[in-house]
């Protein structure tokens, strides 16, 4: 017991005084959640938009006072003619033009219903009917106030509600994803790394070559990664919910619990790879290829699973980080508890059990 | 009694393409200071590394301090000390740091066996708080051999430990292992540097994994069978080349400041009025008779045993 106190206050000292693995320990995922929850979200803001207005009364400027207000649009100018459309967007920067024909105020006032044009740049697609869908509910907006002040039965466009994320903002389904990403990327890598130090160091050799009992190191190893990486998924849920606005709406207690078996599941997979290579910089390597990619391909925050191949959709099934990224969903978005996703879990559960024997067994207690 | 008995061991690499260790047998008294003399990948470090239980031997078997290397693995790393030929130590903790965690790994601690590494430790005391990284060869190696010692070991493994480190350190390092011998602790070392042999008790030479022979220091020179000469002039790569066409010269090898030459049998000229130098005319030539060292019977015996072999 003793040895293996020691022994745990030799890893710490390692950690410690080693920048590049302080950097890589708490660096790296500050770096993902900023990356994935600020710049990679499907949010689109300041776009740069041009209004073009032969109405010029007060339902266009009070439409276009609103869209301007809105952190998604940046209205570069006002045109008069329509013939400055085309020119505006082969400009480049202009995502989107808003078109008021003449009269707008009027036809509102006396047919109770108004046309407006709006004329997306859609070599984007995706940013077109995200910019429109903005429109949509900017106008949509205006309408309801006009149809309670007024009395008036202006037409009212369907509304389109959007479950658990009404402003479309992006970081709800990629914070969970990076939680995956940044706790299994990060543990496996250190584990595997810190273990094949030991090996290409040669002080592997002088440890085997001693009384000390190959799992006491395998231990030791472990527990210092293990309580970093709760440290670091204690960063990364403050950095979510204070600078994502990431809700949390389940049991922190049981998040932390699902959270521990994934971080199990991470240092299994760091001891797997540590067996089968010789040098750092291969166990660093394989840890990058091996997880980045599967990670972000199956896990379903970057690509829906459901629009994949069968194929596909089965080997994401293999993926922890896939039922990772379901259960925290259900935990911090729906608020569910662990009646609704004792599945999930018993399935990340037998997955970190089965990748611990196997990775137990494959333990050399040589050096070949 | 004997601490290590090593018989028939065998070891190959790549599935049989090299042969690290072929058919070795020797065996080594309790208490003695044992040397395995051999170049750079002659199969030294493979043969600790069966030894110390790191890996197992194709054929053969060996025993330490009575335990079966295979069978009782655990008995020998309980016992034996091992200092690899690659500095071993956690280079980002310090001095003291890394004696702790090495005593305390063999359930013991400084105090314990302070006596015996005093010597050694007293000249690293005044850097305890450095990193070992930043120590210089000759400390390093110090403080690995701090570290293999502090639980008393009945037999130490020292693979290289003075490879890289500078000529007094060497010195030494030496001195510090002559006087564990008297503590009892049966030492087995190795080193690619051959005057360092005479300080062994016994030597192994070894070559390509074969053993060429096992004796004393002193009985392997006695054996060397030619005379030998060292020659010296003030061009000595021209010299050497000129020495090896001559046909009375069996062989010349350059040693330091002089080249050492060996003559065909039947050669019963007295030498030193011989024409040996060819055509050139070689200025400053001076010629002594000299005894043969391990290197004269190294050199000598590998290229017997390539005659034989071939």
């Amino acid at each position: 017991m003793e040895q293996l106190i020691i022994f745990i206050k030799k890893e710490f000292k390692h950690v410690f005084r080693d920048n590049k693995t302080l950097l890589m320990l708490f660096g790296l995922p500050i770096a993902q959640i900023i990356l994935f929850g600020f710049a990679l979200t499907n949010e689109i803001k300041n776009s740069k938009i041009v209004v073009c207005d032969y109405a010029q009364d007060i339902s266009s400027i009070q439409i276009t006072e609103r869209i301007a207000s809105s952190k998604n649009f940046e209205i570069k100018k006002t045109i008069f003619d329509k013939e400055q459309i085309e020119e505006s967007f082969r400009e480049g920067d202009v995502k989107l033009v808003v078109v008021f024909p003449a009269n707008f105020h009027k036809d509102l006032n006396h047919f109770n219903t108004a046309q407006i044009q709006v004329i997306a740049d859609a070599s984007d697609p995706n940013t077109a009917s995200t910019l429109t869908s903005y429109i949509n509910n900017i106008v949509r907006g205006y309408q309801q106030e006009l149809n309670m002040t007024s009395m008036g039965s202006i037409k009212i466009v369907p509304e389109i509600r959007m479950l658990y994320n009404p402003e479309l903002k992006g970081s709800t389904n990629f914070v969970p994803g990076v939680m995956a990403l940044v706790l299994l990327l990060v543990c496996v890598l250190m584990t595997s790394v810190s273990i094949v130090k030991e090996k290409e160091k040669g002080t592997m050799e002088i440890l085997l070559v001693s009384p000390m009992n190959p799992f006491t190191v395998i231990i030791a190893k472990a527990v210092p990664y293990f309580f970093l990486s709760l440290v670091n998924l204690t960063l990364i849920l403050l950095m979510s919910i204070y600078l994502l606005d990431m809700p949390m709406n389940g049991s922190m207690v049981l998040l932390y619990f699902v959270s521990s078996i994934l971080i199990l599941c991470a240092l299994s997979l760091g001891l797997l790879i540590s067996n089968v290579t010789e040098t750092q910089e291969s166990a660093m390597l394989i840890t990058l290829m091996g997880m980045l990619l599967p990670v972000i391909m199956f896990s379903g925050f970057m690509f829906p699973l459901e629009n994949m191949p069968v194929p596909l959709q089965v080997i994401s099934n293999i993926v922890p980080s896939k039922w990772y990224y379901i259960i925290v969903k259900s935990i911090m978005i729906k608020g569910l508890g662990i009646m609704s996703i004792w599945k999930e879990v018993l399935i990340l559960s037998l997955m970190t059990s089965g990748l611990l024997i196997v990775s137990l067994k494959n333990f050399n207690i040589r050096l070949q | 009694m004997q601490d290590l008995i090593v018989n028939n061991v065998s070891k190959s690499f790549n599935k049989g393409k090299v042969k690290a260790l072929v058919d070795v047998s020797f065996s080594v008294e309790k208490g003695e200071l044992f040397g395995i003399i051999g170049p750079d990948g002659a199969g030294k470090t493979t043969l600790f590394r069966i030894l110390t239980t790191l890996l197992l031997a194709d054929e053969g078997m060996a025993t330490v301090n009575g335990s079966d290397v295979i069978i009782d693995y655990k008995a020998i790393r309980n016992n034996v000390g091992y200092m690899p030929g690659k500095f071993s130590l956690y280079q980002d903790l310090t001095v003291e740091e890394n004696l702790v965690f090495f005593a305390s790994i063999f359930n013991t601690t400084v105090e314990e066996n302070y006596k015996l590494i005093e010597d050694i430790y007293v000249q690293l005391e005044p850097f305890k708080n450095r990193r070992a990284g930043k120590l210089s060869g000759g400390m390093k190696q110090k403080l690995a051999l701090c570290c293999a010692l502090i639980h008393r070991p009945a037999v130490l493994f020292l693979d290289e430990p003075t490879t890289g480190v500078d000529a007094v350190s060497r010195k030494e390092f030496w001195e510090m292992l002559k006087r564990l011998k008297k503590e009892g602790i049966t030492i087995l070392v190795s080193t690619p540097y051959m005057d360092e042999a005479n300080l062994c008790e016994r030597i192994a030479l070894i070559q390509k994994g074969e053993i060429l022979s096992i004796d004393t220091p002193n009985n392997i020179t006695e054996q060397y069978p030619d005379k030998l000469l060292a020659v010296k002039s003030d061009n000595m790569s021209l010299l050497l080349k000129d020495l090896r066409k001559n046909e009375n010269v069996k062989s010349a090898f350059s040693f330091g400041e002089y080249h050492h030459i060996s003559f065909v049998d039947g050669f019963k000229n007295d030498p030193m009025q011989s024409d040996l130098f060819g055509a050139n005319n070689h200025t400053n030539i001076s010629m002594k008779p000299i005894a043969a060292t391990v290197e004269d019977c190294f050199i000598h015996l590998m290229s017997k045993h390539e005659v034989n072999g071939n």
